[in-house]
């Protein structure tokens, strides 16, 4: 059991790689649309983590950086994407991802 | 260190327990608070890799911004009871999927990187993470791709105006 100890930055990786197959089966798998948005950010998140990890195992600050790029992007496209659930629910009544077949009637 | 060890298992325990409640759960809203537990137990594992700005940041957008925009458009939408569907899958076909797709796309990429055991962490410089040199960063080498990203921001402001807007 000596892979437990020290905390090397496979470990990270390993969490980080966890987390991300959890947000593609929360993707894959719910039909409600909230679900779905926030699977991604999951996904996202798993990917900054990985970001961080990189950055202290080399000691670059440049994954730091990209992580603010990230999370700023995942604002910007949350907004987004709820202001288009919002306008499809006007349109269908519903938030199941399996009846938005059109953004248009 | 030991302790850095616990804490890093607390943490990782944490994050994983809070994101499989929070995939299963029907209602969107509980599904959304499970969340908030997940980006608090990442922001700890920011902290616990010397990310101290980017783990301040992780609180203040993903749990006070993101989540909070979340959570309004689930209750301005008022959906009926209906609307929930619990998760149809059963969950032992949900591990098999993603045992699946961990060992499809992730698999490999492990693979290549944990046989490397002696690979440990660089010494760092006092003060790294920390906001004065993530500042010092931003504004030397990425300076362009910063400015875009306010015209970004900007652009998604307005698009969703115009998106949810009922007439224009």
């Amino acid at each position: 059991m000596d892979f437990l100890y020290p905390i090397t930055p496979n470990h990270y990786l390993a969490l980080s790689a966890v987390l991300f197959t959890i947000g593609i089966a929360g993707v894959l798998t719910r039909k409600n649309v909230f679900m779905t948005l926030m699977s991604l950010e999951l996904m996202l998140n798993a990917v900054n983590l990985s970001f961080i990890t990189f950055s202290k195992a080399w000691g670059d600050l440049t994954g730091h950086v990209f992580v603010l790029f990230v999370v700023s992007v995942a604002a910007a496209e949350a907004c987004v994407g709820l202001s288009i659930v919002i306008a499809l629910f006007r349109l269908k009544e519903t938030v199941d991802v399996d009846l938005f077949k059109s953004l248009k009637n | 260190m030991m302790l850095e060890a616990i804490v890093f298992y607390i943490l990782a325990a944490a994050l994983v327990i809070f994101s499989l409640l929070m995939i299963t759960r029907m209602n969107p809203v509980s599904a959304a608070i499970t969340m908030v537990g997940a980006f608090a137990a990442l922001a700890g594992l920011y902290a616990t890799l010397n990310a101290s700005f980017v783990s301040i940041i992780q609180i203040l957008v993903y749990a006070g911004g993101i989540m909070v925009l979340v959570i309004f458009v689930i209750m301005i939408l008022n959906l009926r009871e209906d609307d929930l569907v619990p998760m149809k899958v059963k969950p032992f076909w949900l591990i098999l999927v993603a045992a699946a797709l961990f060992a499809a796309i992730l698999g490999p990429v492990l693979f290549c990187v944990l046989p490397n055991k002696d690979w440990t962490w660089a010494v760092l410089t006092p003060g790294f993470g920390a906001l004065a040199m993530v500042g010092e960063k931003i504004f030397s080498d990425f300076l362009f791709p910063f400015e875009i990203l306010s015209l970004i921001l900007l652009t998604a402001i307005i698009g969703a105006l115009v998106m949810a807007k009922r007439k224009l």
